[in-house]
């Protein structure tokens, strides 16, 4: 098992017929990924083939989840659209959409956050501007690199993507039971807390690995919730120590602003509760890799 | 992106909110031709993104065109806390009354927006919250919902503004949010917002600071971007459409993925305490799947820059494919190789991930005596310090 995203889950892609779109359907296909079929309402009624597998093409995601029982969204449409694409997941009431489009304006994020907020929160929304989520050899929604582990027993938890790759990588002797890239934007849907749960109470994980970086307090507020609800074992890892304040570092989030959304204030935080905070990437999987060996 | 302060006010402007007559000068003469606009008594301020101006001397009254140039000419220049005064602007004076503090920014905590509100303004608000936390207002704001006179007018009540003034603050304070969002703004702060001794409510100062990624919908906003402040290294980077921040060491990185690029900018630093303190000469994010072309384009921007000692290239492919950066290592040494532009820098090359082993393949087969692959990201920082303080 694993948290969120299963060999059961059943995927859509919006922006399927786009070219970040198509790309990305078809490594997903290859991953194992039970792709299901995309939406495009000028082109719902078509088939798209990929590699020999026909996915077919929905007008809107109510549509795709009425014929084929979808149950994960995976949002590749560009930044215009994306809002609008993420309030019809959210009025389709899919249990799952990930929102890998990077660039979107806060205020759009904003708004298709408290429309889900007002409509009872039944779509789980992952980012945007992330990888994605993969449960390795059971499904991948998103882009996350599907060969770089197989199943295991940690849990992982990252703003970044290639951290996220990168820690994969490290420690992929041992494996992962779930992967999830919640992004690098200033608001998203899902957070470190709701993974940090999910792993928690995960039966099929045994370690959880966080991966934070500069700006806001979300690792601050993380670190209360480890104290308070978290049993397992946690390994963290900050990027950006010698970022310097007031400069976007790459996601539009990273940004340290006045003394707030620092990197040592994070590890700080996190080593307040008992959270191992390794200094570089390698350094931290080593650390995990010690917990999982003393089992 | 951050606003000079008349930006903002001409922001307001625009929006319909009161602001001082004024304007912004470059030079004396310009200040001169606005103090001569505007007439009487003018107040000058210098327009630098940081705060603390007026203590620095950075905010001078005047009267009369021949004092406002005397004291535009005495500011422009002048250094703040590491910024050059290149912009003076140029206001009417204000009697003010009372000062109070209004703003409007992103609650990245509660996803949403948040207003603050309080009637002691004209210092920092966070030392007023610290101080008097009774005197300030925070209010979360409904992203969909907005700012309405009804939920401008409970901000308002809970606040305490004086009913004097408290149908004008509603009206500013619907009007400033329908602002926030047309603009795309991510932080909208008015402080102080001041009553006169008439009664009446003026914005006195603008901090703004508007969200990049909505620059599609406004073309308009491109033009407030200060090219003359902007890292020459930086615009070139930008013109190439790749992510790229001037730092002040001697290392060159680039690596994919803004994650892995601060990182490799910190593990760089810690192997830099073991080498002569050498540091990040940069942050430069080549994205995810950069092609060759990107991955030349990149190599050229960091070499260009000469406090650049070695160069560090960090790639972990995800969607990037290794034989692709490979190849525009290649490339990109060989091009300005042709352009009689002699590469002298160390270049240290980790390579993991997608097609890592074509990759490391196409290195070793260029066989570039600058060229040097090391298979860790620790033992590659370490390397690539090691070089540039070497290279002293």
């Amino acid at each position: 098992m694993a948290i969120w995203l299963t060999k059961d889950s059943k995927v859509i892609v919006q922006g399927m017929t786009g070219s970040e779109g198509s790309k990305h359907t078809r490594r997903m296909l290859a991953a194992g990924t039970n792709v299901v079929g995309g939406t495009n309402p000028r082109k719902a009624g078509q088939t798209v083939d990929f590699d020999g597998t026909a996915l077919p093409v929905f007008a809107t995601v109510a549509d795709a989840m009425a014929q084929t029982g979808a149950d994960v969204t995976v949002i590749f449409v560009p930044p215009q659209f994306t809002k609008a694409a993420v309030i019809e997941a959210i009025d389709a009431e899919i249990p799952l959409a990930v929102v890998i489009t990077e660039g979107v304006p806060v205020h759009d994020t904003a708004a298709f956050w408290a429309y889900n907020v007002a409509k009872g929160e039944r779509t789980r929304i992952i980012g945007p501007n992330c990888p994605g989520i993969a449960s390795p050899g059971a499904s991948n929604a998103g882009i996350i690199p599907a060969d770089i582990t197989g199943t295991g027993r940690i849990g992982l938890v990252s703003k970044s993507g290639t951290l996220t790759y990168q820690m994969m990588y490290e420690l992929r002797d041992i494996g992962f039971s779930t992967c999830v890239g919640i992004g690098g934007d200033p608001i998203i849907g899902t957070t470190h807390i709701d993974a940090l749960a999910a792993f928690e109470a995960d039966p099929d994980t045994d370690a959880i690995v966080m991966i934070g970086e500069i700006g806001g307090d979300a690792e601050e507020r993380a670190a209360d919730f480890i104290k308070a609800n978290v049993t397992k074992p946690v390994v963290g890892y900050i990027a950006g120590f010698t970022a310097p304040p007031g400069k976007t570092m790459g996601h539009a989030g990273a940004i340290i602003s006045g003394s707030a959304g620092t990197a040592e204030a994070k590890k700080e935080a996190l080593e307040a509760v008992g959270v191992k905070v390794g200094k570089t990437p390698t350094e931290t999987a080593k650390l995990m890799r010690e917990i999982m060996s003393a089992g | 992106m951050d606003l000079y302060e008349y930006q903002g006010r001409d922001l307001f402007e625009r929006h319909g909110l009161p602001v001082l007559a004024g304007g912004v000068a470059n030079t004396p003469e310009e200040a001169r031709a606005i103090a001569e606009r505007l007439g009487g008594r003018v107040v000058v301020k210098a327009q630098v993104k940081v705060g603390g101006r007026g203590k620095a001397g950075g905010v001078k009254l005047a009267e009369g065109a021949d004092e406002t140039v005397a004291r535009a000419t005495d500011i422009l220049g002048m250094d703040i806390k590491g910024h050059t005064v290149h912009k003076v602007m140029i206001t009417v004076t204000a009697d003010v009354a009372e000062e109070y503090y209004f703003s409007y920014l992103l609650d990245r905590a509660n996803r949403t927006f948040l207003c603050i509100a309080s009637v002691a303004g004209g210092m920092d608000i966070e030392q007023v919250a610290a101080e008097t936390p009774d005197k300030v207002v925070k209010a979360p704001i409904d992203a969909v919902k907005g700012v309405d006179e009804a939920k401008a007018r409970e901000i308002v009540t809970a606040a305490g503004f004086p009913a004097e003034v408290a149908d004008q603050v509603v009206d500013v304070a619907v009007a400033l949010w329908q602002a926030f969002v047309a603009e795309d703004a991510t932080l909208i702060e008015v402080n102080p917002l001041a009553k006169t001794g008439d009664g009446k409510l003026l914005l006195l100062d603008a901090k703004v600071t508007l969200d990049e990624n909505a620059g599609f919908r406004h073309p308009d906003h491109e033009a407030l971007v200060d090219q003359a402040a902007v890292d020459p290294l930086e615009q070139a980077a930008k013109e190439k459409d790749l992510n790229y921040v001037k730092l002040d060491g001697e290392v060159g990185i680039i690596g994919n993925g803004a994650g892995l690029v601060m990182s490799t900018l910190d593990v760089v630093a810690y192997a830099g305490e073991r080498h002569g303190g050498v540091k990040p000469a940069n942050f430069l994010d080549i994205g995810g799947g950069a092609s060759a072309a990107v991955m030349a384009n990149g190599l050229e921007i960091v070499l260009s820059d000469p406090s650049v000692r070695s160069v560090f290239v960090n790639v972990f492919g995800g969607i990037t494919a290794c034989d692709e950066v490979a190849n525009g290592i290649v490339q990109a040494l060989a091009l300005l190789e042709q352009r009689g532009e002699k590469v002298t820098k160390p270049l240290v090359v980790r390579l993991d991930g997608n097609n890592a082993e074509a990759g490391r393949a196409i290195l070793d087969g260029a066989n570039n005596p600058l060229v040097q692959r090391v298979d860790t990201m620790d033992g590659a920082a370490e390397r690539a310090a090691e070089l540039a303080a070497a290279g002293v």
